[in-house]
């Protein structure tokens, strides 16, 4: 890439391709890092999103194209950032690339090593959150950028163990002869001036709150396990089945986590309310005659269309019920809800056959690693701090080190894209400070 | 009992899903202070199909039907509705208050709530000429079954007729085939009897082929309007005489040297939107010294004459809000406490009486005061 | 050129393939006139299906590319560029849409393969008469207008000042900071108006590349992106309007507060002890808490004043008002220990960053939050009363109180209705400026170049008003620093010889390309305005317009092949 300075972005969820989009379409080029082997993100995992309820891949991948094919964009997945030094304009940083491998040039993503792999149907499927099972060479999902399959170093048979059978199952597959065990991490230096961290969130482990029986029941499920139950392309093909059987009481649980300093986790994680009203229209699509029931604190439906989109779930049919339910049990071959309905003044038991909880957003395990790194700070809630929290709300303590979406504080999809371009705006002044020095 | 098994089916009739518990209607509730009616739980049992705790039977005869809830909702919800289809379930089982019962039958037998007899529905037309609606007439004039039985409303029924008359309206009855108009039927949940009212008199109304009604109460209005889908234009009387003192045609020549306040209905004000022509006829009455209250128009307090409770005393004996109301009316200093309704007539009278303001404070209808300034 | 036509048809994994036969369409693809190749592959939009085009057109000379797969809304760009990149012109490619119009909404495997089948069809029909286009660039005024001096428009201004480009910042008042400038603490953290405000006006009236006009406002505005033209009055008559030439436009021009004389059951505007929370702001500047010259023993507040109201037209949620309630709460109980001070709300909606946290600290601080959305107040002695339905409790109760303040809600501005007019800019539902996307272009417009920033485009509070104000600097920055816009190919053409000068195509023009040239008398479209809509094709009595890429020729053989179907 050329003399033009250049940008550094970590991450590619919705937030890091979009700042890198709006930074390489005004002409600056852009380092991508991300650590698994696709962009896409959490987005990638979702089904329909609110309150559009537009199909989120196919809002996404035109975005995921781009980033892969823009001449400005040098994508590095299934690569971490390992080392940052200098300053704002004269950045120095140190990039390992992990070995997929697979060698990218060859490798053609017709997944025939997948076909073929030993440990085929054995790998837990992280991308579909555990309700399927994978090879040991994988793509996280079909529509992946770049579409390169990559060799996972835990479960692969050869890599843990040094032997895989006689002879290499998936080697011998491929008809690209792509597959190179010999593969080494590559470290590779760049200069950048401006750095966008967009490094998005986690999910709370439902297990941190024993008393809804996540773990232990398996009809009690998170939110993300159902986006990908819902989602066409996930492993049910987009029914909503359990164990064979389609419920015909939902119950979803909000603020599983979230808004309880026991936990934690004292703020409200801003997207659960609105994703799990639309799971509830979702549900209602699926199963028109299923009873579905949400327990609620408070319903922050509080961006564009959302109160709207609230009043069009309720009407088709959901109850919401006030209260946060206290614990989940089993009776007989279904489990109850026991809550204080507020509203009612007493106690009730809802009997379900699936429980969905909508578990607290929190901050990436590696966030002080990562804000170590680079010399961020955090705020008290483990999420990236921002310079000011009104007029500087991209900027951090460090000179040209930028935030941006879900890595700084829980924010819809709507709201992270708004930040991502704003990240993008303060890159692009500090580009072109360094460009006319 | 069925109403538990009704509670649902409610919910999805009625399509309370939009219900978002804010309390909005049970809060500006007239009755929600003084008895255990609570409008909001009841919606809510209906929607989780579990009313067994908010419901209270014999509470459910305490709403006035003045419908703030309705207005009021944020969510188009009608939560009323609710109480109304509940009542119906009662009614349908026979659990109905006697004098509700008293009242239904009177209407099934005499076409009146009172249950005198049918003849007796134009005695008060005793000393002036009306003409008979069915001969040709340009307004039909619709009086209420209290304008034509009540004693005290009769005044006030013979005083609009004079004012009508004074100013040129071509004026017609329908005599002793008059019927009550079913409002509060409808409103108790006697739904079988309401429809059997409007079978019966719509195509007595159309008959007479006028283009315009004139009611002497907004009870009777409402239902007209809203629920007989008739061809022709039905006004309140303060609507009318706001009209004809428009066009110049109600000649006051007498003064009404009083200062007066005027109390809104429910079934005018709130429900139908009509606030401004009782007090355009009221301001126009010469001499009168015109004074509001502090709750008025859209939160105008409902005096508990509708919904039935014309007939029924309610759960609470004690703390009539026709009590509360006068008390307002006679801190402001009004000698007269102007009405516009016959139920109002009748509660608020009944308070002045039983609150002793009857030295300092009378109860008079609009046409009554218009009637003084011929 | 004799037509050689490659076909591709996409299983989009699952979602083409479950319903529609894409072998057998692939077959019959195969059979259709002037197809060289036919091809079916899992993801076309995947590199690998790219790839396919890519070599196929290079090593079979392809002319004209035809994709079967989802909308060309979604990967229309992609397939261009793929083809393009093998030497086809990108606007000899023809998408077939076998997936949102056929896979997804016919069940019956048969069924949805004889329309998909029918649908590849026509656009191979339509393919072989697509003419190749040339697209191009035209030079942008390196330059940005902004309107609105708020927050928004100020943070905006600055970033594409600091980026280096000449920004004009026209406000209507007499001042900078907008809404801002009347508050007096803003939450989460209390800070002082007055610590920060006036630091960004102050780096805005010092930057060397930004021009403010205050009392203005923007009068007309022509041209497209990258070269617009606005005259910029001043409101008072006698001074001079000022034409500006920029780039790029952000329009920043903010909310009105709701006025509560709507919801007559509040009685403002007749009881003194009724306030807005705009004006409780103004009074916690001043100090002055006092009603009737008096201190309030009890202070309530009202929440979704205006707001999630369908009754008021108002459905929508003004998202911030949750939050100054509980500003205020604790300025109140700060500024009036001895107060009681209660919140009647419907749902706490603190969901910012340390939002909740600050609802939590409002509690301890005391305040009390209880659950009812407020139904009247009215006059008790010298207090009013607040009648509500806690629902907590189940009971209504006459809560008095000496200071009640409405937490009134958001609405757009009038103001902002003269800007969209001349910007010919959509409006939601809500009232308030419309988006290109709601998720993923929430400061784009319908019109290229203009973008919107801050609370003109819903409610919105100042870090996220912020946020959106840099995401338009940055889309603005897009065209300002690449310094050329691409240009629409498929526009209309004039047949000077057909055309009759009669003008219709001039009125019908939403975006004012064609005009009537004074000296011909006849219509000519300006190919840099033109967005290729076909209204003027479609109005023109003399049949004189023709729409490329969207000829006679070419519908006519599209249609002719379903008809024929
Ligand atoms: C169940 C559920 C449903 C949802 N539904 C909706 C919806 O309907 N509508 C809506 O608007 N929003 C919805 N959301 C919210 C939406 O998912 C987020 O707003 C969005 O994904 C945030 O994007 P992001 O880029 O900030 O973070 P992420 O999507 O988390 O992306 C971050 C990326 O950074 C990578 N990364 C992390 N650390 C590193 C590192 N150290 N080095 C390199 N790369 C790294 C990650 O691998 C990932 O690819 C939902 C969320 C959930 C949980
Ligand atoms: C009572 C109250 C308290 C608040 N407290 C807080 C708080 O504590 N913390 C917080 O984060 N947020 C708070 N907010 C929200 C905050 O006010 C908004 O987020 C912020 O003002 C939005 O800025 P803006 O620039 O989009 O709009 P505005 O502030 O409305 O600015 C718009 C500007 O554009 C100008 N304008 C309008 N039309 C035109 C035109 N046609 N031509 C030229 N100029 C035009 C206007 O004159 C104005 O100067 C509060 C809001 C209210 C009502
Ligand atoms: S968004 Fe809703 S469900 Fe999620 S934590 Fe906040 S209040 Fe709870
Ligand atoms: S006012 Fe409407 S939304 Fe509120 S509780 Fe009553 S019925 Fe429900
Ligand atoms: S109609 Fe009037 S009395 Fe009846 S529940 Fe509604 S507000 Fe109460
Ligand atoms: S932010 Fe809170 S007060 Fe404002 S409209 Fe939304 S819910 Fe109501």
């Amino acid at each position: 890439m050329a003399q033009k300075p250049a940008a550094l972005v970590i991450g590619a969820g919705i937030a890091g391709i979009q700042a890198a989009l709006d930074i390489a379409d005004a002409g600056y080029p852009v380092y991508l890092v991300e650590r698994e082997p696709s962009v896409g993100g959490r987005m990638a995992q979702l089904d329909k999103t609110f309150p559009t309820l537009d199909c989120s891949s196919c809002i996404l991948t035109p975005k995921m194209v781009s980033v892969g094919q823009h001449p400005n964009i040098e994508l590095m997945t299934y690569s971490e950032v390992v080392a940052v030094e200098g300053e704002a304009g004269a950045f120095h940083v140190t990039i390992r690339r992990k070995p997929r491998y697979v060698e990218e040039d060859l490798c053609r993503g017709c997944g025939a090593c997948a076909q073929a792999c030993r440990m085929r149907g054995r790998v837990v499927d992280t991308f579909n959150q555990g309700l399927s099972k994978r090879s040991a060479i994988y793509v996280p999902f079909p529509q992946a950028v770049p579409l390169i399959y990559t060799v996972d170093p835990e479960t692969c048979l050869y890599l843990t163990r040094g032997v895989c059978g006689k002879t290499f199952l998936c080697k011998d597959a491929c008809p690209a002869d792509a597959i190179n065990f010999e593969q080494k991490e590559r470290i590779v230096k760049v200069d950048v001036a401006a750095i966008i961290v967009a490094t998005g969130f986690d999910l709370m482990d439902p297990r941190t709150k024993p008393e809804f029986g996540y773990g232990v029941y398996p009809n009690v499920i998170t939110g993300l396990e159902f986006e990908r139950l819902s989602s066409a392309s996930g492993p049910t093909g987009g029914k909503v089945v359990l164990n064979g059987n389609e419920p015909q009481d939902v119950v979803f649980i909000h603020c599983v986590g979230s808004r309880d300093p026991h936990t934690g986790v004292p703020y409200c994680s801003r997207i659960c309310c609105m994703y799990t009203a639309k799971h509830a229209h979702l549900v209602r699509d699926k199963l028109p005659n299923a009873r579905i029931t949400v327990f609620y604190i408070d319903m922050r439906a509080f961006g564009k269309g959302y109160e709207e989109f609230y009043d069009r779930v309720k009407e088709e049919r959901v109850i919401y019920r006030r209260g946060e339910p206290s614990e989940v049990y089993r009776r007989g071959d279904r489990l109850v809800v026991r809550a204080e309905d507020s509203l009612l003044g007493r106690t009730v038991e809802v009997e379900a056959d699936l429980v969905v909880l909508a578990t607290a957003v929190v901050p990436r395990a590696d966030t002080p690693a990562v804000a170590q790194l680079l010399g961020l700070a955090c705020s008290p809630d483990g999420f990236f701090q921002e310079a000011h929290p009104k007029y500087r709300p991209v900027e951090t303590a460090r000179t040209g080190v930028f935030l941006a979406g879900c890595c700084q504080s829980p924010k819809d999809i709507p709201d992270t894209v708004a930040q991502a371009k704003a990240a993008a705006a303060s890159a692009l002044v500090v580009l072109h400070q360094t460009r006319s020095r | 009992m069925d109403i538990q098994q009704h509670a649902r089916e409610i919910g999805l009739g009625l399509d309370l899903f939009s219900c978002i518990q804010c309390g909005k209607c049970t809060g500006g509730c007239p009755v929600s202070m003084t008895t255990v009616l609570n409008v909001r739980s009841l919606v809510y049992g209906a929607l989780i199909g579990d009313i067994a705790g908010p419901i209270h039977e014999e509470a459910l005869w305490d709403c006035t039907c003045c419908f703030t809830c309705v207005e009021r909702c944020p969510k188009d919800v009608r939560p009323a509705e609710v109480i109304i289809a509940l009542r119906s379930l009662l009614v349908e089982e026979g659990k109905v208050p006697s004098t509700i019962g008293n009242a239904l039958m009177g209407i099934f037998r005499q076409g009146n709530p009172l249950g005198y007899a049918r003849e007796d529905r134009i005695a008060w037309m005793d000393g002036l000429e009306v003409k008979s609606a069915q001969e040709g007439c340009e307004t039909l004039l619709f009086t209420c079954c209290s304008s034509a039985y009540d004693i005290r409303a009769q005044a006030a029924t013979k005083a609009l007729v004079r004012v009508l008359q004074a100013a040129g309206v071509d004026l017609g009855h329908l005599g002793t085939e008059e019927t009550c108009c079913g409002n509060e039927v409808r409103r108790v949940g006697e739904m079988g009897l309401f429809e059997m009212l409007v079978e019966e008199g719509k195509p007595l109304l159309e008959e007479v082929g006028v283009a315009r009604m004139v009611t002497t109460s907004p009870h009777c209005m409402n239902t007209f309007r809203h629920e007989y889908q008739l061809g022709m234009d039905v006004l309140h009387y303060t609507q009318a005489l706001a009209r004809l003192l428009e066009e110049g045609r109600l000649n006051m020549t007498g003064r009404v040297e009083k200062v007066v306040t005027y109390h809104d209905p429910c079934f005018l004000g709130k429900q139908n939107g009509i606030f401004d022509e009782p007090r355009e006829v009221l301001k126009a009455i010469p001499g009168v010294k015109f004074v509001e209250m502090d709750r008025i128009r859209d939160r105008s307090l409902c005096c508990e004459g509708g919904g039935g409770r014309m007939w029924f005393e309610g759960t609470n004996t004690e703390g009539r809000l026709a009590f509360q109301r006068v008390q307002e009316a006679a801190d402001t200093g009004a000698e007269i406490l102007a009405v516009a309704c016959p139920f109002c007539m009748a509660m608020l009278d009944d308070a002045v009486k039983v609150k002793g303001l009857s030295e300092r404070l009378r109860v008079m209808d609009i046409a009554e005061l218009v009637a003084m300034a011929l | 050129m004799k037509p050689r036509i490659g076909v591709y048809i996409c299983h989009c994994g699952t979602n083409v393939a479950a319903t529609v036969d894409v072998e057998a369409v692939t077959e019959f693809a195969a059979t259709l006139p002037g197809v060289v190749i036919a091809r079916h592959y899992t993801y076309m939009c995947s590199e690998p299906g790219q790839a396919l085009i890519k070599e196929d057109a290079r090593t079979l000379g392809l002319n004209r590319v035809v994709v079967a797969s989802c909308s060309p809304r979604m990967h229309e760009p992609t397939f261009r560029a793929a083809s393009h990149e093998g030497g086809v012109n990108p606007y000899q490619v023809e998408m077939a849409n076998i997936r949102e119009q056929c896979s997804w909404v016919h069940p019956d495997r048969h069924e949805a393969t004889d329309k998909a089948k029918a649908l590849v069809y026509a656009a191979v029909m339509k393919a072989a008469h697509l003419e190749p286009l040339e697209e191009r660039e035209a030079p942008v005024t390196p330059g940005a207008l902004v309107i609105g001096g708020g927050v928004a428009g100020l943070v905006a201004a600055l970033d594409i000042a600091d980026a280096g480009f000449p920004v004009h910042l026209v406000e209507r008042s007499d001042r900078l900071g907008g809404r801002v400038a009347e508050l007096n603490r803003t939450f989460p953290d209390l800070e002082p108006v007055a610590e920060w405000l006036p630091a960004l006006v102050d780096q805005v009236r010092r930057h060397p590349n930004i021009t403010v006009y205050l009392n203005s406002r923007v009068t007309d505005i022509t041209g497209f992106v990258g070269n617009f033209e606005a005259r910029v009055g001043p409101i008072e008559a006698g001074l001079a309007p000022a034409q500006i030439q920029v780039g790029a436009i952000v329009i920043a021009t903010g909310y009105n507060v709701f006025d509560p004389r709507l919801k007559p059951e509040f009685g403002y505007g007749i009881y003194p002890q009724v306030v807005t929370t705009l004006e409780l702001e103004q009074r916690l500047s001043s100090g002055d808490l006092t009603v009737n010259g008096k201190t309030p023993k009890e202070v309530v507040f009202i929440k979704c004043v205006g707001s999630r109201d369908q009754q008021l037209g108002r459905p929508y949620c003004s998202r911030v008002c949750c939050m100054i309630s509980a500003k205020q709460a604790q300025l109140v109980r700060q500024a009036l220990p001895d107060a009681r001070v209660t919140v009647f709300y419907m749902d706490v909606r603190t969901f910012g960053k340390r939002g909740e946290e600050f609802y939590d600290e409002a509690r301890r601080a005391g305040v009390r939050y209880r659950r009812g959305n407020v139904s009247e107040i009215y006059r008790r002695g010298e207090r009013v009363v607040v009648r509500v339905e806690d629902t907590l409790l189940a009971r209504t109760v006459e809560h008095e109180a000496d200071l009640v303040v409405l937490a009134v809600g958001m609405e757009p501005r009038p103001e902002a209705a003269d800007i969209a007019a001349l910007l010919k800019l959509p409006r939601s539902a809500d009232g308030f400026l419309l988006e290109a996307h709601p998720k993923l272009r929430p400061v784009d417009t319908a019109v290229d170049g203009v973008f919107l920033a801050g609370c003109c485009q819903g409610p919105k509070d100042i870090p996220d008003t912020v946020a959106q104000a840099k995401a338009a600097a940055a889309s603005a920055l897009i065209p300002l620093m690449r310094g050329v816009v691409p240009m629409e190919a498929a526009t209309a053409v004039v047949d000077p010889e057909l055309c009759a000068g009669c003008g219709m195509c001039v009125e019908i023009c939403p975006y004012s390309a064609p005009a009537l040239d004074p000296l011909w008398g006849v219509s000519r479209v300006n190919a840099v305005l033109c967005k290729g809509c076909g209204a003027c094709a479609v109005t023109c009595p003399s049949k004189a317009i023709r729409l490329q890429h969207f000829t006679p020729d070419q519908i006519l053989a599209q249609v002719e092949a379903l008809v024929g179907w």
